[in-house]
C-alpha cells in the first residue's frame, strides 16, 4: 500500500468559490459568535449578514467580470457551473440578502417600539437569510441534478422557517406549514423526476445527460421513463416557481409570512427557480425541446392569464402582487419557451430574455415588499384599505412606490417594460406570435392591479393623518431599486450587451 | 420613392437639436416645478408657465425655418440609444407632423395660464409638463420604439390628471381611459417587434428606424396585413373609432377642462396622425387592403357620434361625442389616399384640436359659474353674457363647419378629396355635417336662448383673462379659415410624396385631380 504516490490532491480552486465560501463563512460566524456572546446591540445582526452577502456579491461580480474574456468552466469535478448566467442570478441573490437584512432589521425595530415587550430582533433569522443565500447560490450554479436538489432543499428549509418566523401572528405559523407540506410534495416529484431521468440516462450531470440524451440510439426519442421524469422535473420546479396550477401555495404563504421575507420568497426564490430551471432545460434536455416545449407553452398561458386575473380581484396588497408574481412568472416561461426553439438562431435570446427579466423582476419585488412592509408598519396590516392616501402623507415615499407599480406594470422608461420588450422580442423572434400576444394582453389586465394601489395611494382620502416613519434602511431599500428600475430603463445598453455573453452556459 | 431618401440625408443637421429641446424643455420645467417645494407656490407656476411658453416659442420657431418645398423629413437629429435592440433617438418632421407640433406648442401654455387646477397645482403643472414632453415625443419620433416608448408613457401623466383633478367619477374614468389605451398598445408593441423583425433581411440589420423600415423594408402580403392590424387596433383606441369610443365620453367629461382640452387637442390625434405615419406610410399595401373597413367604422363613428351626440344632457358629453364624429371625417380623410382627403385630414386633425379644445374651455368656464353641465340647468345665457355667447357662437361655428371658419377648409377638402376613392361612404358621411349643425345649433339654443331664470340670472360675463384666452383660438380659427393656404402648403409635398410612396408599392393609382386648395 502506497497511497503517498496514488494519492493526487485535488486543486481547489479557492478563488473561483470565493464567493460561496464567503457566504458560508459569514453564516459560521454569525452563528458561532453570535451563540457565545450576549445579544448584540440592535441592527447589527442584520449589519453582519448584509457585509457577507455583500462581500460574496463582489466577489462574484468581480468573477463576471473576469468572465467576460474567459471560458465558462466547471468547478469541482462538474459539480458547479461556473458561468455568466449563473454568476449574474448569484449577485442578485447577494443583494436579495443585503436588502432583506436591511428591511428585516427594521421591522424589528418597528415591532419592538410598538407592541413587543422585547426585540424580535434575533440572530436565528438572519442565519437562516444566509443559509437561504447559500441554497439559492448553489441551485443557480449546480450542474448536476443532485448537487441542484442540494441547493433546492437547502433553500427551502430556510424559507419553510422564515415564513413562519413572526411567532406571534398565527397567518405566519400557518403560512410556514402550509408551505413546508406542499414544499416537500414538490421536492418529493423532484427526486422522483432525477431518479427517472438517471435511471434512463446513468447521468446526473447536466451536460452528460445532454450528450447522452443528444444521441437517440442510446435513449429512444420517446423513451417513456425520460419523458415522464422530464415532467415531473417540470412539475416539482413548476412549484418552486410558482406556476399555474402549481401556484395555489403562493398566495396564502405571500400573505401570511412576515412582509420583508415575502420580498425575499419573490426577489431571491424567484431567481433561483427559474435560472436552475431555465438551466436545466436548456442544457440537460435541448435534445427533447420538441417534447417540452409544448408542456411549456401551455403553462405559460395559464400561468399569464391566471395569475393576471386573479390578481386584480383581491383586496389584499399582499395577496396581489402574490398572484402578480405569479403572471411575472408567465413572462419568464415565454422567455424558456422561446429558448425551446433549438433550430431556430434566436433561441439563445429567450434565454436571456428569461434571466434578465427575472433578475429587474427581483429588483421591483424587493423594493415592492419592502414599500408594503413600510406602510403595513407593525400591525402588518396589508389590506388596500391601509394604503389610502398615503400619497397625502409619504408624498416622496408614494412617488417611489408608484415608479415601482408602474415598472410592474411596462411602462416604458422602466426596467419592466425593458424586461417585458426583452421577452416579446425573443418570443417574437422565434415566431411564437400568440405567446406574445397573450403576454401583452395579460399585462395589460395586470396592470388595473397596479392602478388599483395606486389609486388608493393618490386619489383616496388618507384614514390617518400622520405620515408614516421611515428609517434609513426602508429610505435606502427604496432609493436604491427606484433608481436601479429607472436608470436600467433608460439607459438598459449595458445590461443588454450582456447578452450574449450570458447565454454562453457551460455545456 | 427616393425623393423621400434623398431628402433624409440632405436634410439639414443643424447645430441645435431644436427637436430635442422641445421634448426636454417641459422635462426640464417638470423637475424645475417639482424642486421649489411648497415654499415657494408663486415660482412654481412661474416655472410651468414659462418652461411651457419656451416650448412654444421654439414650436413657432420650427413652424417659421420650415421649408416648405422640401416633402422629407427636417430637423432630423438621430443618436444611438439602444444599439444592442437598433434602436435610435430619432427625431424629424414633415408637413404631416409639423403643425401638430406647432398645436402642442400652443396648447400647453394656454392651458397652463389659463385654466386653474384649484387644488395641489405642483402636481398637477408637473403632471402637465410631462405630457407636454410625451405628445411633443410622439409626434417628432421616427423610431417605432421610440414613438411607442412616448405612445405609452403619455398615459400615465393623463391618468393622474383626470384621476387626481377631475370629477365625481374620476377614477373610473382614468382606469377606463388607462386600460383601453394600454390594451391596444400591447398590439401594438408586438408589431412593432415583428415589423422590426421580420425586415431584417430586406433592411439588413434589426432596426426599430421608420424610415429604414418604410423605405427599404419589404413585408409580404400576409404579413404586412397582419401587422398593419396590430398597429391600427392602437389607433383606432386612441382615435377613437367605433366600436372602442366608450372610454373617451367618460374620460372627457370627467377629466378637469385643462385635461379635457388637452385630451381633445392634442391626444386623439396621436391615433389619427399614428394612422397615417405608422400605418400608412409603414404598411401601403395593407392600408389599400383595408380602406373598405376603415371607411366603414369612420362613417359609423361619424352618424353614431353625431346621433349620440344629439341625444347627451350633459354638455360636456356632447362636446365629446362631436369628437367621436369629427375624428371619423379624419380617418375617412387619411384612408381615401387622395391629396386632397389627406390634406384635409391633416388640417382637421389641427383644426379639431383649436376648436373642440375652446368649447371644452368654454363649457368648463359655464361649470365654474353655474357648477353644472347639464343643459336643462342652462337658459338664456345671451341675455346676462353676450360677449360669452358670442365667442362661444364662433367656436361652435367652426366646429359645425362654416364656411370662412377653419372647420370648413379641412372637412371640405376631405369631402371633396374622398369623393373619388369612396363616394358612397362620402355620401353618407356627409349627413354628419348637418346632422353637426343639428346639435351644436339645438345645444347652443337651449343654453343661450330664452329668458334667463333666477339660477343663471347671475352668470359672470366674460373676465379678462378668459377672454384673452379665447382670441388665441378665434384668431386662429378665423385666421386658418380665411387664409389656410401657409398651412395647405406647408403640408401638400408631404402627402403627395406619402402618396406616392404608397402608389410605388401598391397597384394603387390616385385618381386624377386639381391641386388641393387652389
Amino acid at each position: 500500500m502506497d497511497l503517498g504516490t496514488d494519492f493526487v490532491a485535488p486543486t481547489v480552486e479557492w478563488y473561483a468559490l470565493s464567493p460561496y465560501i464567503a457566504l458560508l463563512g459569514g453564516l459560521l460566524l454569525l452563528l458561532l459568535v453570535g451563540a457565545l456572546t450576549p445579544r448584540w446591540r440592535r441592527g447589527w445582526y442584520g449589519m453582519m449578514s448584509a457585509t457577507t452577502a455583500g462581500v460574496a456579491g463582489v466577489l462574484a461580480a468581480l468573477q463576471f467580470a473576469d468572465l467576460g474574456t474567459a471560458a465558462p468552466r466547471t468547478l469541482v469535478k462538474g459539480a458547479l457551473a461556473q458561468d455568466r448566467f449563473g454568476l449574474l442570478a448569484f449577485i442578485t441573490i447577494c443583494m436579495a440578502v443585503v436588502f432583506t437584512s436591511m428591511t428585516m432589521a427594521d421591522a424589528a425595530a418597528r415591532s419592538a417600539a410598538d407592541t413587543a415587550p422585547r426585540s424580535t430582533d434575533s440572530l436565528e433569522h438572519y442565519a437562516l437569510l444566509l443559509t437561504a443565500g447559500i441554497g439559492a447560490a448553489i441551485m443557480v450554479t449546480a450542474n448536476d441534478l443532485i448537487v441542484s436538489f442540494l441547493g433546492i432543499e437547502i433553500l427551502s428549509l430556510s424559507l419553510y422557517v422564515l415564513a413562519a418566523s413572526d411567532r406571534r401572528r398565527a397567518a405566519s405559523q400557518e403560512a410556514g406549514l402550509k408551505y413546508f407540506i406542499l414544499g416537500g410534495f414538490a421536492s418529493a416529484f423532484l427526486l422522483y423526476g432525477i431518479a427517472l431521468v438517471y435511471g434512463t440516462t446513468g447521468q446526473t450531470g447536466l451536460n452528460d445527460i445532454g450528450v447522452v440524451l443528444a444521441d437517440e440510439v442510446s435513449v429512444p426519442r420517446n423513451d417513456a421513463m425520460l419523458l415522464a421524469g422530464i415532467a415531473l422535473l417540470l412539475v416539482g420546479f413548476g412549484f418552486k416557481v410558482a406556476l399555474v396550477p402549481f401556484h395555489s401555495w403562493t398566495p396564502d404563504v405571500y400573505q401570511g409570512a412576515p412582509t420583508h421575507v415575502t420580498g425575499f420568497m419573490a426577489s431571491l426564490g424567484k431567481v433561483a427557480a427559474v435560472v436552475a430551471l431555465v438551466r436545466l432545460f436548456v442544457v440537460a434536455f435541448p435534445s427533447r425541446a420538441d417534447d417540452w416545449r409544448p408542456a411549456v407553452f401551455g403553462l405559460a398561458v395559464l400561468t399569464l392569464v391566471v395569475g393576471s386575473v386573479l390578481a386584480i380581484v383581491q383586496t389584499d396588497v399582499k395577496r396581489m402582487l402574490a398572484y402578480s408574481s405569479v403572471s411575472h412568472a408567465g413572462f419568464m416561461l415565454v422567455g424558456l419557451e422561446a429558448a425551446g426553439r433549438i433550430g431556430s438562431e434566436s433561441a439563445s435570446d429567450g434565454v436571456s430574455a428569461a434571466l434578465i427579466y427575472v433578475v429587474l423582476y427581483s429588483v421591483l419585488a424587493l423594493g415592492s415588499f419592502a414599500a408594503v412592509s413600510i406602510v403595513a408598519g407593525a400591525a402588518s396590516a396589508t389590506s388596500l384599505d391601509v394604503f389610502k392616501g398615503v400619497a397625502k402623507t409619504n408624498p416622496v415615499f408614494a412617488l417611489g412606490f408608484t415608479v415601482l407599480l408602474l415598472a410592474q406594470a411596462g411602462v416604458p422608461l422602466t426596467s419592466g417594460f425593458v424586461a417585458k420588450f426583452g421577452v416579446i422580442r425573443a418570443a417574437v423572434s422565434t415566431e411564437s406570435y400568440v405567446l406574445a400576444v397573450l403576454a401583452m394582453v395579460s399585462a395589460v389586465i395586470a396592470a388595473y392591479l397596479y392602478l388599483r394601489i395606486m389609486v388608493s395611494m393618490w386619489l383616496a382620502e388618507p384614514v390617518t393623518v400622520a405620515p408614516r416613519t421611515i428609517t434609513i434602511a426602508g429610505r435606502l431599500t427604496l432609493g436604491v431599486a427606484v433608481v436601479i428600475t429607472l436608470v436600467l430603463g433608460v439607459l438598459p445598453t449595458w445590461l443588454l450587451d450582456l447578452g450574449d455573453s450570458l447565454t454562453s452556459l457551460v455545456r | 420613392m427616393n425623393v423621400m431618401i434623398a431628402a433624409v440625408a440632405d436634410s439639414p443637421i443643424l447645430a441645435f437639436p431644436i427637436l430635442t429641446a422641445l421634448v426636454l424643455v417641459p422635462l426640464i420645467g417638470a423637475g424645475a416645478v417639482l424642486s421649489f417645494g411648497r415654499r415657494r407656490p408663486e415660482w412654481t407656476k412661474l416655472a410651468a408657465l414659462s418652461s411651457s411658453v419656451v416650448t412654444g416659442a421654439l414650436s413657432l420657431w420650427v413652424l417659421q425655418a420650415f421649408d416648405p418645398a422640401d416633402a422629407g423629413f427636417q430637423f432630423v437629429s438621430k443618436h444611438e440609444w439602444i444599439p444592442a435592440w437598433g434602436i435610435s433617438w430619432h427625431l424629424g418632421i414633415d408637413g404631416i407632423s409639423l403643425f401638430l407640433v406647432v398645436l402642442t406648442g400652443i396648447l400647453f401654455p394656454l392651458v397652463i395660464a389659463g385654466v386653474d387646477p384649484h387644488h395641489d397645482e405642483r402636481p398637477y403643472l408637473a403632471w402637465m409638463l410631462i405630457l407636454q414632453a410625451g405628445v411633443m415625443g410622439s409626434f417628432v419620433s421616427l423610431d417605432l420604439f421610440l414613438f411607442f416608448v412616448f405612445f405609452e408613457i403619455v398615459l400615465v401623466p393623463m391618468y393622474f390628471l383626470i384621476g387626481g383633478w377631475g370629477y365625481d367619477d374620476r377614477v373610473y374614468a382614468a382606469t377606463k381611459f388607462f386600460l383601453f389605451t394600454m390594451a391596444g398598445s400591447a398590439f401594438m408593441l408586438v408589431g412593432i417587434v415583428a415589423t422590426a423583425l421580420l425586415s431584417r433581411d430586406s433592411v439588413g440589420e434589426v432596426t426599430f428606424d421608420l424610415v429604414a423600415l418604410a423605405e427599404t423594408g419589404s413585408l409580404s402580403i400576409t404579413e404586412g396585413r397582419w401587422l398593419f392590424v396590430a398597429f391600427a387596433v392602437a389607433f383606432a383606441v386612441k382615435v377613437p373609432l367605433f366600436p372602442v369610443h366608450t372610454w373617451l365620453p367618460d374620460a372627457h367629461t370627467q377629466a378637469p377642462t385643462g385635461g379635457s382640452v388637452i385630451l381633445a387637442g392634442v391626444l386623439l390625434k396621436m391615433g389619427t396622425y399614428g394612422l397615417l405615419r405608422f400605418g400608412v406610410y409603414l404598411f401601403p399595401e395593407a392600408s389599400v387592403w383595408a380602406r373598405p373597413a376603415l371607411y366603414t367604422l369612420a362613417v359609423i363613428g361619424i352618424l353614431y357620434g353625431a346621433i349620440a351626440a344629439t341625444m347627451q344632457s350633459d354638455l360636456k358629453r356632447l362636446v365629446a361625442y362631436s369628437s367621436v364624429a369629427h375624428l371619423g371625417f379624419i380617418v375617412l380623410g387619411t384612408f381615401a389616399l387622395t391629396d386632397q382627403a389627406i390634406t384635409g385630414g391633416v388640417m382637421q386633425m389641427v383644426n379639431h384640436g383649436v376648436s373642440t379644445g375652446a368649447l371644452f374651455l368654454l363649457v368648463g368656464m359655464i361649470y365654474e359659474r353655474r357648477h353644472t353641465r347639464q343643459i336643462a340647468e342652462l337658459r338664456g345665457l345671451q341675455h346676462v353674457a353676450p360677449i360669452f355667447a358670442g365667442f362661444f357662437m364662433v367656436v361652435m361655428l367652426s366646429s359645425i363647419g362654416l364656411p370662412g371658419l377653419n372647420g370648413f377648409v379641412g372637412e371640405f377638402l376631405i369631402l371633396i378629396g374622398a369623393f373619388d376613392t369612396a363616394r358612397w361612404w362620402v355620401i353618407i358621411g356627409t349627413f354628419g355635417v348637418v346632422l353637426a349643425a343639428l346639435y351644436l345649433l339645438w345645444a347652443y339654443q337651449r343654453v343661450f336662448h330664452g329668458e334667463p331664470d333666477e339660477a343663471n340670472q347671475g352668470f359672470a360675463e366674460l373676465r379678462l383673462r378668459e377672454g384673452v384666452l379665447l382670441s388665441v383660438f378665434v384668431a386662429i380659427i378665423v385666421f386658418t379659415g380665411v387664409y389656410p393656404k401657409p398651412m395647405l402648403s406647408r403640408i401638400e409635398p408631404s402627402v403627395a410624396a406619402l402618396i406616392e410612396h404608397v402608389e410605388s408599392r401598391t397597384d394603387y393609382q390616385r385618381p386624377s385631380q386639381g391641386e388641393a386648395g387652389d
